[in-house]
């Protein structure tokens, strides 16, 4: 069951969360989450390197590193693939949507590093997931991401107009609300038994 | 595996991966190049950078691009007013003349003035005061005084003071326009420098609703309007406005008007040196 489509999907969106329960990728979450659209602008650059870098990441794993037992190369040849793929959203958002690219700014060379994708996919190759297990992963993961991205933006928008005190205004507030967040989340461990 | 073949199995790998994803985005940095006018550049680099959108596009790139395009003006800049025209206008080679320079100015003499019909005890907004029954305010068209206008100003030109009006510092004012926009309650509008003698009341109460709740309310006397020279005032629903093309700054009405509804802009209006 563990190992189920189904179940791989409830876990990359909610179970696993990869940003309020596994607490990667946080620096683009609290940087781009202060307004909606950026917001869901970046989810969309994350949620498609994730799922590019899964394919990706699957085909040179199972077809280039394992059979010649190179397998000790994984990261450093999942960071070329995915610094590559991050370079090339780039230039594509730049061309097709100018004030996308630079409400994104410095956080959309960023995804590069960002060890939310790094994780998907060094979890797809330790998880020995198949093809299809992978692609759902990284689908699922990026969705996930995407969901808390809007729900966090979402809210500091509204937390605009609260009186918040002087000590923890902007980022430590935003940081408070990640965790009130992380909080409902986790309530969600027990909904697949291991 | 001898140890040879494994670091030459890794390098045949790691530079194999590498040349074909740099071929790949050779090939994409041209399929998707964007061809940017180095005019673009260098009318960005003479704008001050804000991003207020006090111009009307997506920030300073942007204002940039559509002047280059000449589909924005060269004076489209507020912030950087005649000083940035100039220098694009150099740059496009084209002539600007010096536009006047407007302020905000606040038509309310409320404030602490004005008697409270609530006690609000809510979010510091006008808006959400507004919602509230029309305002904590006895006059429901006076400035509501919760400093929504200070915090819209990109340039901290807006300051609440102790009589609890918003007051504009004149030369950090950059004549955006984004505080008139901000107010719920349209007390505020820009003037031109010239433009001096203002009716401080937005109020179109009758006489006697106005002298229970404000000190310094237009109660519609027309006594202004009998002593114009120049006929530039009007009285319309229980309020003067004065036509600010025929005014001629003369202030016979201030000396007239029985409220102190009207007054000389200069008096209110405090240029701070920094």
């Amino acid at each position: 069951m563990e190992d189920s489509l189904f179940s791989i999907a409830i876990n990359g969106i909610f179970v696993k969360n990869f940003l309020l329960v596994q607490f990667l990728g946080l620096c683009s979450f609290v940087g781009v989450s202060k307004e909606t659209k950026s917001a869901a602008g970046m989810s969309a650059a994350v949620l498609f390197v994730m799922i590019m870098a899964s394919i990706a990441s699957f085909l040179i794993y199972t077809y280039l590193l394992e059979p010649f037992g190179l397998t000790f190369l994984t990261t450093i040849s999942f960071i070329i693939v995915i610094a590559f793929l991050v370079q090339l959203v780039e230039f594509i958002i730049r061309k097709f949507s100018p004030p996308l690219y630079r409400s994104l700014g410095i956080f959309l060379p960023l995804i590069t590093t960002n060890c939310a994708i790094l994780g998907v996919v060094i979890l797809n190759a330790r998880l020995d997931y198949t093809f299809v297990q992978s692609l759902f992963y990284g689908i699922s993961a990026g969705l996930g991401y995407s969901m808390v991205m809007l729900i966090m933006s979402a809210i500091r928008e509204k937390a605009n107009s609260l009186k918040v005190p002087e000590a923890i205004e902007g980022l430590p507030h935003a940081f408070f609300i990640t965790t009130l967040l992380s909080m409902a989340f986790v309530s969600y461990f027990g909904v697949i038994p291991t | 595996m001898n140890p040879v073949a494994i670091i030459a199995g890794s390098a045949v790998v790691i530079g194999g991966i590498g040349f074909l994803v740099g071929i790949i985005l050779i090939w994409a940095s041209e399929k998707f190049a964007v061809e940017v006018n180095p005019l673009v550049e260098e009318v960005n680099e003479a704008l001050p950078g804000a991003n207020c959108g006090a111009c009307g596009y997506a920030g300073c790139a942007d204002f940039a691009e559509k002047v280059v395009d000449q589909v924005a003006p060269i004076d489209g800049c507020p912030v950087g007013g005649f000083d940035v025209a100039k220098v694009i206008g150099g740059l496009l080679g084209q002539e600007v003349k010096e536009a006047e320079s407007i302020y905000p100015f606040v038509r309310c003499n409320g404030g602490i003035n004005c008697t409270d019909k609530i006690d609000y005890d809510g979010i510091e907004d006008c808006k959400a005061v507004m919602m509230l029954s029309d305002g904590e305010k006895g006059c429901s068209y006076g400035c509501i005084g919760r400093g929504t206008c200070v915090r819209a100003c990109p340039f901290n030109a807006l300051e609440m003071a102790d009589d609890r009006l918003p007051h504009v510092t004149k030369n950090l004012c950059k004549s955006c326009g984004i505080c008139v926009e901000a107010c719920p309650n349209d007390i505020l509008v820009m003037a031109r420098d010239t433009e001096q003698v203002h009716v401080l009341c937005r109020s179109h109460d009758k006489g006697k609703v106005i002298k229970a709740v404000c000190e310094f309310g237009c109660i519609g006397c027309k006594i202004c309007v009998k002593n114009c020279p120049a006929d530039a005032i009007t009285v319309t629903n229980f309020l003067a406005e004065i036509d600010q093309e025929k005014c001629t700054n003369c202030g016979q009405c201030i000396e007239n008007c029985p409220q102190k509804s009207i007054q000389i802009r200069e008096s209110v209006v405090e240029a701070v040196v920094a």
